[in-house]
């Protein structure tokens, strides 16, 4: 973990409710997709907690939802404004496990950190496949992006006013190597029913500190009590207790 | 020079900075951050009997200038803590540790207690009275000056090593309850223990914590903490550690001149790591602003 100042170089909204913003500043603490940032946002006392979409060496991609008094002020952040930003958190996915046609699972704001995931699987020859969910077309973002990766992309609404109809798990019937998915619990639950080979599910819990000083995120798991912040965000299918998640 | 050093229940401080239980874990991860050794000492997470795992989630809530916690406890329980993490935080800090305890009743204070006794890394026994009494009808034992008393008499007397009673501030009187505690041999009082609080969630009309309230911390009750010291250092004449809010070496020196001898941080290290490291740092140059020379000289000036 890191402690640095970011500064904004893009706030750019990609739907009605959607933003991306990059920051840039030392990104050396990020060793894997599936990692964490936490922002400290002016005038609010907890640190805000975004999955890391994309970064290099000088720059951080996120991808945040305008859901609460949080995402609202960062949305309203201007470029060049200067950020206090914790990186490198969370535990990340694995990508030794995930064999030659892994399936990237993503739901709403839970697609951003598949990403990443995706440019580090097909720079390590995969064949990958992100199958991604929405409530409606123009929710939908990052479809272009992931195809220029050269992913095989399908998208899911729940309207089907963008791709195929319905949720994700009716279209999970393809071949694949390995699973990974990061997306609401519902989502989590039902492709952990139907996942028929191994895989990482990145979880979303309210945090206090965001690196494993607080016990604010636990949850029960087959291994023992964990941190979704610090021994999470990513746990293995065969770990994941849902009767007690909640 | 300016001299840090306090002496809290016979045991030196290089400074009167103390993490509080519950913002710190057993050390070792912050010894990642930065050489911890730097620190007065700590006070490790909260540690019962047998293992917890604690409240459901959500456990946390964003308060204005501060936040609500139900944790509950969570922890590996005394065996663990002894046989797991004590000798995990050995390799990275070579001070005595402030080990924090609690219990639902008073067997469980007394057996948590005679197990950390035998421990050498152990310099202080700070006992949290602030969880509900089992036996009493689920009262906390903090709420009661006859049963604040009861729980110290009871660990005192299984015990060679400093007992330093916490107390909860949800209380009508807490300087009487630290009286009672001083009355049965407690070397030391340290509060305050987190604010009952609690906030709703408009959109779903429900409470934001799973437990419906939970523990209120961070900077908006540090004049409520400062108070509450004050209170209290007036009233015992065994030293206090003062602690609730505290953000910066302004609040430390502050909290001193309100009559600690001692002062925890806590929310603050859950913003920022290094929240401990910096007022440390910034604690001379702070002393040398209000043209203190001795921090000792201020403890309880304002009494």
């Amino acid at each position: 973990m890191n402690q640095s100042i970011f500064t904004i170089t893009e706030n750019v909204p990609l739907t009605s409710s959607v933003m991306r913003m990059k920051l840039s500043g030392d990104t050396s603490a990020i060793t894997r997709p599936g990692q964490f940032i936490n922002i400290l946002i002016d005038g609010l006392f907890l640190r805000r907690p975004i999955s890391v979409c994309d970064y290099c060496d000088e720059d951080i991609t996120i991808i945040y939802k305008i859901v609460g008094k949080g995402t609202e002020k960062m949305s309203k952040m201007q470029v060049g404004q200067k950020l206090d930003v914790l990186t490198g958190l969370g535990n990340g996915y694995d990508t030794s496990f995930s064999g030659d046609r892994p399936l990237l699972i993503g739901g709403g704001v839970g697609v951003p950190p598949l990403y990443n995931l995706a440019k580090v699987l097909i720079a390590q020859g995969k064949q990958v496949t992100v199958l991604v969910g929405f409530s409606h077309g123009s929710d939908a973002f990052y479809i272009d992006e992931f195809k220029a990766l050269g992913a095989n992309v399908i998208v899911a609404t729940s309207d089907g006013s963008m791709g195929v109809k319905g949720r994700v798990t009716s279209y999970m019937d393809i071949d694949y190597s390995y699973i990974y998915i990061c997306g609401p619990e519902s989502m989590l639950r039902s492709v952990h029913e139907k996942c028929v080979t191994g895989g990482q599910f990145s979880f979303e819990e309210r945090m206090g500190c965001g690196f494993g000083a607080c016990m604010g995120c636990s949850c029960k798991t087959i291994t023992g009590y964990k941190r979704i912040c610090k021994d999470g965000p990513v746990l293995y299918k065969e770990e994941i207790l849902w009767q007690t998640q909640k | 020079m300016a001299d840090t050093k306090v002496t809290l229940c016979g045991i030196e401080l290089d400074n009167p900075i103390i993490p509080a239980s519950g913002t710190f874990g057993f050390g070792y991860e912050f010894a990642e951050l930065y050489d911890i050794n730097i620190l007065g000492t700590f006070s490790f997470k909260g540690t019962t009997l047998e293992p917890r795992f604690g409240n459901p989630t959500p456990r946390i809530a964003e308060c204005t200038a501060g936040m609500i916690n139900s944790v509950g406890l969570q922890n590996p329980g005394v065996q663990k803590v002894i046989s797991e993490e004590l000798p995990k935080l050995s390799k990275c800090f070579n001070k005595k540790v402030m080990a924090n305890i609690s219990g639902f009743s008073l067997d469980e204070y007394v057996s948590t207690a005679k197990l950390l006794d035998k421990c050498d890394q152990v310099g202080w026994l700070e006992v949290n009275i602030s969880c509900p009494n089992v036996h009493g009808g689920g009262m906390s034992f903090g709420t009661s000056a006859s049963s604040a008393a009861e729980v110290t008499r009871a660990v005192k007397k299984v015990t060679q090593k400093p007992v330093i009673i916490k107390l909860s501030p949800n209380v009508t009187d807490i300087a009487s309850i630290a009286s009672a505690c001083e009355g049965e041999g407690a070397d030391g009082i340290s509060l305050i223990n987190t604010l009952l609080g609690m906030r709703i969630n408009l959109k779903t009309k429900k409470p934001v914590i799973a437990n419906r309230k939970g523990g209120f911390s961070g900077a908006a009750i540090f004049p409520v903490a400062v108070r509450m010291v004050n209170d209290v250092a007036s009233k015992v004449k065994i030293p206090v550690v003062g602690m609730g809010g505290v953000s910066s070496a302004e609040d430390v020196i502050e909290m001193m001149m309100a009559g600690a001898t001692a002062v925890e941080v806590g929310a603050a290290n859950l913003i920022n790591p290094f929240a401990c490291r910096d007022i440390i740092n910034d604690l001379e140059p702070t002393m040398a602003k209000y043209k203190i020379n001795s921090l000792k000289e201020i403890i309880g000036v304002c009494v």
